[in-house]
């Protein structure tokens, strides 16, 4: 375990600036937040709030065809991320920090099987052998609830529902138990039921893993009971944060309530794990 | 699903029904011509280079099609020739689809200035016609059969380059690619694993197409004597050798056409084929 007085992630200052054709624009303007251990921290905002390249700016991962210029500093576990070799990077990613995507339909490759996916993974970081990598991607889809998970090894992506596949992708995930786990968006392409059964796994996870969770939603019922500390992000600038249920009782920007207000009921889901 | 079908669907429906029959036949073709082939010297009822007096000789129980002008068997001599013509065909084609994935893949996925610098030049050979640029470099090389190979291998990359850059420059930026990459999987792996699989019906169905355009620049560069050197018989060596006497012994011209026809044809028929059969089957 760390220890308690240096956080497991420590942001400072964080920017990114695109430029995409010739035009620059500043979409984080230098933030800064801590996540700790085994902390659950929500990201809250709208659509170009710049919540979800504030989450790729971590993993130093940006959008195919566009030029981003990172500033500031990302410490992760006393390492400066953002002056890493992409090397090292690359060991980082998955081993230590991983993410999980917003469209889990299209975020598995179609013509790899699930099990295949999850091995490559799996072989990458740890160096175990084919055999113990099968044998680990079959526990994984068990440990994220896929049932018949020896059978379900070999299925392709497509043979998977769309609630399914999250799972197969938070499997990957988790395949090398990494301490922080990143979830950008992870329910808002499934159904409300699904949503819920998502957010479960994740806590449930979050929990037998000892993972930081790092949640990002346009959502505050998404946020609500699942995390313990909540940035609010309007244009690229962390406006408020603050423990989620103080928010929740003394909201003090104009901008957290209005997107308070655009809840329609606040129902905590996935309190219950 | 948001797999974005590479090729444009034509007709949805009955489309991949038509390609698997069409795909069937392009099969059944190439498997009887491959066959032939192969088998050649077994098959061929004369040697293909011994004269005979017997020249310019219509159909008979001995030489079916009649022999050439100087009483060579044509039918062996389109047996043996073919083998020549497909052996040039298939590996040309081999190299040209080896060395247009490598470029077009390396292009389109690092992008930038490597992306520049490889289809600029590739342009260069792009903006020759194909027959010109084959003749300059067989003409400066000598016509002997690897440089056929190696002559029209270069005439055909860019092509494949371009067919598989395309759409690298979209899967690229798939969902599952930045998964990937954000687990930690390399970008050598991303290109190959994960990028060059979507890719491959647009490949399939435009290796099908220059191997049918191979054959005709083939039999075109032999029948304009810059083919494969004489005796040894090929067929557009052996439809130049035979116009001159197309009256008096039409067999000697109607035999290597007809080989060149159906051979093009096989590869056509397969490419559409291909084409509607992976349209549909590509979910």
């Amino acid at each position: 375990m760390a220890e308690a007085a240096s956080p497991l992630l420590q942001v400072r200052g964080l920017s990114a600036q695109f430029t995409t054709a010739g035009r620059v624009s500043q979409v984080v303007n230098g933030i800064s937040f801590d996540v700790a251990a085994g902390e659950a921290v929500g990201f809250v905002g709208e659509s170009g709030s710049g919540k979800s390249v504030t989450a790729r700016a971590v993993m130093r991962l940006a959008p195919e065809g566009s030029s981003v210029a990172l500033g500031g500093s990302v410490l992760y576990d006393g390492q400066e991320l953002l002056q890493l070799p992409e090397a090292a990077m690359r060991d980082i990613r998955g081993r230590r920090i991983a993410m999980v995507f917003q469209d889990p339909m299209s975020s598995l490759n179609p013509v790899m099987t699930v099990g295949a996916q999850i091995d490559d993974i799996v072989r990458r970081h740890t160096g175990l052998s084919r055999q113990q990598a099968r044998q680990r991607s079959i526990e994984l889809l068990d440990l994220v609830g896929i049932r018949d998970a020896a059978r379900r090894v070999d299925d392709h992506p497509h043979q998977f529902s769309g609630g399914m596949r999250q799972r197969v992708l938070i499997a990957i995930a988790v395949s090398c138990e990494p301490q922080l786990l990143i979830a950008d968006e992870p329910t808002t392409a499934l159904d409300v039921t699904v949503q819920a059964q998502i957010l479960r796994l994740l806590m449930r996870l979050r929990q037998d893993l000892g993972m930081a969770l790092m949640l990002i939603s346009h959502d505050f019922g998404v946020i609500a009971g699942m995390v313990e500390r909540v940035h609010v992000m309007l244009e690229g600038d962390i406006v408020e944060d603050g423990p989620i249920d103080e928010i929740f009782a003394r909201p003090q920007h104009a901008y957290t309530r209005a997107l308070l207000d655009a809840v329609p009921r606040l129902v905590p889901v996935g309190g219950a794990a | 699903m948001a797999n974005v079908p590479i090729m444009v669907a034509s007709n949805p429906g009955g489309s991949a029904r038509r390609g698997r029959l069409l795909l069937f036949i392009g099969l059944a073709m190439l498997v009887s011509m491959l066959v032939v082939t192969i088998f050649g010297p077994q098959i061929a009822p004369h040697s293909a280079i011994a004269f005979s007096p017997d020249s310019l000789a219509g159909p008979s129980a001995e030489h079916w099609l009649g022999t050439d002008s100087i009483g060579r068997d044509v039918l062996s001599r389109l047996i043996i020739g073919g083998r020549t013509t497909l052996l040039i065909t298939f590996v040309a084609v081999s190299l040209a689809v080896a060395a247009g994935l490598v470029l077009g893949l390396t292009s389109g996925y690092v992008g930038g200035l490597t992306d520049e610098i490889i289809m600029r030049a590739l342009d260069v050979i792009f903006a020759f016609p194909v027959f010109l640029l084959a003749i300059a470099v067989v003409a400066a090389l000598g016509p002997t059969v690897p440089n056929l190979i190696l002559t029209i291998a270069i005439v055909y990359t860019p092509t494949m380059a371009r067919v598989v850059r395309g759409p690298v420059l979209s899967v690229k930026r798939w969902d599952h690619v930045e998964a990937a990459r954000s687990v930690g999987v390399g970008e050598f792996q991303i290109a190959t694993r994960h990028v060059l699989p979507m890719v491959i019906s647009p490949i399939l169905v435009q290796t099908s197409l220059t191997l049918a355009n191979t054959i005709f620049t083939v039999t075109a560069l032999s029948f304009l004597g810059i083919g494969p050197p004489p005796p040894d018989p090929n067929w557009g060596g052996m439809l130049s050798e035979a116009r001159q006497f197309m009256e008096l012994a039409p067999l000697t011209v109607i035999g290597p056409a007809t080989a060149i026809v159906f051979a093009t044809l096989t590869f056509i028929v397969l490419a559409n084929g291909l084409r509607e059969w992976l349209d549909v089957g590509n979910r």
